[in-house]
């Protein structure tokens, strides 16, 4: 399976991130709104890696076996962790002071998502968007 | 990446060239800030017509951006929001409540002038 692995440290990671999330989508064929909603997702992702883990990385990965063709963000960090994720999944709340819109957002940008975290033991969330 | 600022008249406009980190945001944000005190302007567009994408950091700065120049009194309208990022700020639920927005630079101009007439025969309004 290809994948892509992006060191997540600094906010101009953010940007090469999203950058590369775009370029594999539109090598895969997304349409140019759907490359744009997955660049953004990685986005509000990496932002997420600096602001509460300091740093981490975003994994890009292609389902090619299965048909239509999918398109697998990991971002992954040793931070903190989510003490209440039902909390985090709520529109309008963040820790952080920021807008709150991160995970739920990203959740509506993507097809499929999944969390898994644990006070102390980093935070994995997993994405996928499907070729329509 | 510095993003140009462009003083025409009584207006300021920054036409983004590039992507933007957070730090260049930032960067554009207090400097245009700066420079509607510099120069009295009384309008400032802000051309993100190459922006990819504007996630929830962008949007915060942008909206932060347009409501302290607010402050200072001059008016701000933000142009050139490509359709695909309209429909990913909206799923995100970025809505810019508050922010002006036009098509382009030419709809942005006009929004300026519509609004900075309406200022100097009516202080008190808007």
């Amino acid at each position: 399976m290809d994948e892509t692995r992006i060191a997540i440290r600094v906010d101009m990671d953010v940007v090469a991130a999203r950058q590369s999330g775009r370029a594999l989508a539109v090598e895969l064929g997304f349409s140019n709104t759907d490359a744009t909603l997955i660049a953004t997702a990685i986005s509000e992702l990496a932002r997420n890696i600096i602001l509460y883990a300091k740093e981490g990385e975003i994994i890009l990965s292609v389902l090619h076996k299965s048909e239509p063709c999918g398109i697998v963000v990991t971002a992954r960090d040793k931070g903190p962790g989510i003490s209440n994720l039902e909390q985090a999944m709520r529109l309008g709340y963040s820790t952080s002071g920021s807008l709150g819109m991160g995970l739920p957002g990203v959740s509506r940008l993507m097809d499929e998502f999944k969390i898994d975290s644990r006070p102390g033991n980093g935070t994995i969330v997993t994405v996928k968007k499907w070729k329509r | 990446m510095q993003v140009p600022i462009l003083k025409q008249g009584a207006y300021l406009i920054a036409s983004i060239q590039s992507a933007l980190s957070d730090a260049d945001l930032m960067q554009l944000r207090d400097a245009l800030v700066a420079k509607v005190s510099t120069f009295r302007s009384r309008g400032v567009i802000v051309d993100v017509t190459v922006l990819d994408v504007m996630d929830s950091f962008a949007s915060r700065t942008l909206r932060d951006l347009v409501h302290m120049i607010q402050l200072r009194g001059a008016t701000t309208v933000i142009v050139g929001i490509q359709p695909e990022v309209a429909f990913a700020m909206v799923q995100l639920g970025l809505t810019l409540e508050g922010v002006a927005t036009a098509l382009d630079l030419e709809e942005g101009l006009a929004y300026l002038d519509l609004k900075t007439i309406k200022k100097v025969s009516n202080p008190r309004d808007g």
